[in-house]
């Protein structure tokens, strides 16, 4: 079980992590996000014992660190996974696999388990970018860590190989049993095969929730928007529901909202319809296959001045910019509202 | 036939011109009574001794320094970059002259503070000054391969569960070992071609008996010891072009973070060679200075210096273009620049001896300036074709095409583009001769003509008479001129080996 306490890192005086609480359960997948330069690299490298600490401290069943007690990486039994894998690039992959290996049946487990049999004998620099980090991860999980870290490990990868590695990557995981924090900047991969998700800002942790929380009750408009397209639409919330220019809707309030409010939408929340009389200009249309993605530009009433609404709908629905349109609040789970700033 | 490029001609000439001396020496030797004799082997001894010791000892030292500089974080991390580079830039015979007056019975040392000291000379301490001032060639070509390498290895080997010891061991320096054997070749050269050290320290290397032999007037006999000096060097330059460089994938720093007692434990045993190297001569000098005053230095001596340095300076750089024009412009002028390249390789002792035979042959430039000049032209050109071609390769072609396509003239794309851009190129160029030729000893001795001082000449002059003291403003003079030499490798294109880079952090 991995705890963090009030981990804090800073590069000479600029403050790169700030007072991070973090609790892993066996096996759990956490998924890190943020920008760049959110701090959440600095936080693997922290919890591997790369770099030092400045305030707060690690524990791992065996050990534990603080900025005075230094624990080095050797002792640590964490495994970790690199984005540009870091595989040693004059050793086979087996060797590779095998590198502090007294015993190389758990080697033999991965590389079967993995699909790397075939590749035992080649050298790093003949595999491809996928085969590269499938041969880091058999690595690192053949040397049985008490706890994995993965650092962006499909950021240098192609767009296909990343859908079919990803499941790849969690199921070896889940097999191996071992709990892991998986850093990344794509919100997809972290909604998708994360137990838990966190988003980073600015070295502070923002929100450390299930995929379906932090997606559909984000704790700030930051989070909200990180994890997908967001628009947000004024309205008033009355008896946990808010009214809008378009409709009526069931809300959960964020932070106490209460009044005049803002209302999150995501581009499926909402419908739309061509229609002469309706409430909106289509701004923009763009075609993404079996869908179209349309902003529309909500008429001018009282209190709704220049909002616009991304909309999803179906490849059918062909509309043209300029043209007007009807926008109704489809969904019935409720969603999430913020104070207006 | 394809008409060949314009400087082609004036390149061959300038590299018929860096063959002479050797040819010279080939003609001189043949009057040399006996190739080879028993004292001959003694020196061949001193010589071989004198070089490995010193590659030993500049490995030994520069190895862990580039580990140091290289990942370590320390607090003015540039600043010690910096410091323990510039033995580089000194002349190792102001280290020897220093050392040698600063220790031993009757030293410096022991006239001050009436401690006993150890004398150093001999091979002892040849080998000393020589690791000190050498050692930071293997530092800066170790240093340049380490971060080159992928520092996520060593990050991943250690969460396997490697120590960092054996990580470095076993994971860093077999990826090293091209750029640590690079530096070696070069601190063999720099030994072999030396002569202030092994002649302060009176060890009877190759260049101290061509010496001997050249004052006694046994020049044929010079020219056989210089051939076979040279055989020694051509063995070595050859070594150095089997090295192949093979180059990772450039991947993250590698950063390691000492304990504020593991980094004073670092630098207190990183400080007795800044000591040794830098602080001692300064302070000696500076004692010197404060006793004896600048008794017996005359202005002349610096204005002589600074003028024949700047003749060559102008002159390398006029020619240099031509050469590095040629280089870039095809196959046959990259094998003549190279051909100009042997005149760096020639120690200067060799060099002097030829031209010293030229002199005789042709007695109207005997015993001028224009025969010391050529001297520094023949052997430090390359540093000037060097950094002029460097220059102009990293020119961007289509920026003159640019501008002509903006309208400009052959003429005015070459005067606002072409030209401003490779200034740069030209000024380190004739700087870096200049500097080297400010500090050149043994050439300068043996062609000045009657009565011309140098600082340089200076200093010697006084070594042998024994009147220390005087060498303090001629010695303070020659390492300020290193201060600069060393602010000059900082700047411009050899920024690069020193630029500490930040990692960025997402």
């Amino acid at each position: 079980m991995l705890k963090v306490n009030n981990l804090s890192v800073n590069y000479g005086t600029t403050s790169v992590v700030k007072n991070l609480d973090l609790a892993l359960g066996d096996n759990e997948i956490l998924m890190l996000v943020g920008p760049t330069g959110c701090g959440k690299t600095t936080v693997l490298q922290a919890l591997a014992g790369l770099i030092p600490i400045s305030e707060g401290n690690i524990q791992l069943d065996q050990w534990q660190a603080t900025p005075t007690l230094i624990v080095p990486p050797e002792k640590r039994n964490i495994g970790m996974v690199f984005q540009d894998f870091a595989l040693f690039p004059h050793l086979t992959v087996e060797q590779n696999v095998c590198f502090r290996l007294t015993d190389s049946a758990k080697a033999d487990h991965w590389l079967t388990l993995l699909g790397l049999n075939s590749l035992r004998q080649a050298m790093p620099s003949r595999l491809s970018g996928g085969q590269k980090q499938r041969v880091a991860l058999a690595r690192t999980l053949a040397h049985e860590p008490a706890f994995v870290l993965l650092d962006e490990p499909l950021s240098n990868l192609d767009a296909a190989l990343k859908d079919s590695l990803r499941w790849d990557i969690r199921n070896a995981l889940k097999t191996a049993g071992v709990p892991a924090i998986w850093v990344t900047h794509d919100q997809d991969e972290a909604l998708s095969v994360g137990d838990r998700v966190g988003i980073l800002k600015d070295g502070i942790l923002q929100q450390l929730a299930i995929p379906e929380v932090c997606f559909s009750e984000p704790t700030s408009r930051f989070v909200a928007r990180f994890l997908g397209e967001a628009s947000f639409l004024p309205g008033r919330l009355e008896h946990n529901q808010v009214l809008t220019k378009l409709g009526i809707a069931p809300a959960t309030p964020i932070n106490g909202a209460s009044g005049d409010i803002d209302l999150l939408l995501r581009p499926d929340d909402l419908s739309l319809t061509i229609a002469k009389e309706g409430n909106g200009i289509v701004d923009w249309v763009r075609y993404e296959g079996s869908s179209r993605l349309y902003a529309v530009n909500v008429d001018n009433g009282s209190e709704l001045n220049g909002t616009q609404l991304i909309v999803r709908t179906s490849h059918e629905n062909k509309v043209k910019p300029g043209e007007r349109v009807r926008l109704d609040i489809t969904t019935t789970h409720p969603l999430a509202v913020f104070n207006r700033d | 036939m394809t008409s060949w490029p314009k400087s082609y001609p004036f390149a061959l000439f300038i590299a018929l011109l860096a063959v002479v001396p050797v040819g010279v020496l080939f003609g001189l030797a043949a009057d040399s009574t006996q190739l080879f004799d028993i004292q001959n082997l003694r020196v061949l001894g001193n010589t071989l001794l004198l070089m490995v010791l010193t590659v030993i000892g500049a490995t030994l030292i520069g190895v862990p320094l580039a580990l140091l500089t290289a990942y370590v974080q320390l607090p003015w991390r540039r600043v010690w970059l910096i410091v323990l580079a510039a033995p580089l830039a000194m002349p190792s015979y102001i280290g020897a002259f220093t050392l040698y007056a600063a220790f031993g019975p009757g030293g410096e040392i022991t006239n001050l503070l009436g401690i006993p000291t150890p004398a150093v000379h001999g091979l002892v301490g040849a080998t000393l000054i020589m690791v000190l001032y050498t050692y930071p060639f293997v530092m800066l070509t170790t240093r340049a391969s380490l971060l080159g390498l992928d520092g996520n290895l060593v990050n991943a080997a250690r969460t396997l569960g490697m120590s960092l010891k054996e990580c470095l061991w076993r994971i860093v320096l077999p990826r090293a070992a091209t750029g640590i054997a690079a530096g070696g070749l070069l601190v063999a050269l720099y030994t072999l071609s030396d002569f202030g050290t092994p002649a302060i320290m009176r060890l009877d290397t190759f260049t101290r008996i061509i010496f001997v032999e050249y004052n006694a007037f046994g020049l044929s006999q010079a020219a056989m010891l210089s051939l076979q000096l040279l055989a020694i060097v051509g063995l070595v330059l050859f070594l150095e072009s089997r090295i192949s460089g093979s180059r990772e994938k450039p991947g993250h720093h590698l950063t390691l973070w000492p304990s504020r007692w593991q980094s004073s434990w670092i630098l207190l045993t990183v400080a007795p060679i800044i000591l040794l190297a830098l602080v001692l001569p300064l302070l000696i000098f500076s004692l010197w200075l404060l006793r004896d005053g600048t008794e017996g230095f005359e202005l002349s001596y610096a204005w002589n210096s600074t003028y024949a340095s700047l003749l060559a300076a102008l002159v390398a750089v006029i020619i240099a273009i031509p050469v590095a024009h040629a280089a870039i412009a095809g196959r046959m002028g990259r094998i003549m620049e190279r051909i100009t390249y042997l005149g760096f390789g020639v120690p200067g002792i060799v060099m002097g001896t030829a031209l010293v035979y030229v002199g005789l042959k042709l007695p109207f430039i005997y015993q001028t300036l224009g025969l010391l000049v050529m001297a520094y032209v023949l052997r430090f050109l390359p540093l000037a074709v060097g950094s002029i071609r460097s220059a102009a390769e990293g020119l961007d072609p289509s920026l003159a095409q640019a501008a002509r396509v903006l309208g400009s003239s052959p003429r005015e794309a070459f005067q606002r583009v072409t030209l401003p851009l490779t200034m740069r190129g030209l000024v380190a160029g004739a700087a870096l001769v200049f500097l080297e030729a400010m500090r050149e000893l043994p050439a300068t001795l043996m062609l000045g003509p009657t009565g011309f001082e140098t600082l340089a000449t200076y200093l010697w002059r006084v070594y042998e008479a024994g009147y220390f003291g005087r060498a303090a403003v001629p010695g303070l003079l020659l390492v300020l001129m290193s201060g600069l030499g060393l602010a000059l490798m900082l700047s411009g294109e050899r920024r690069a080996e020193f630029d500490i880079k930040e990692d960025h952090h997402s």
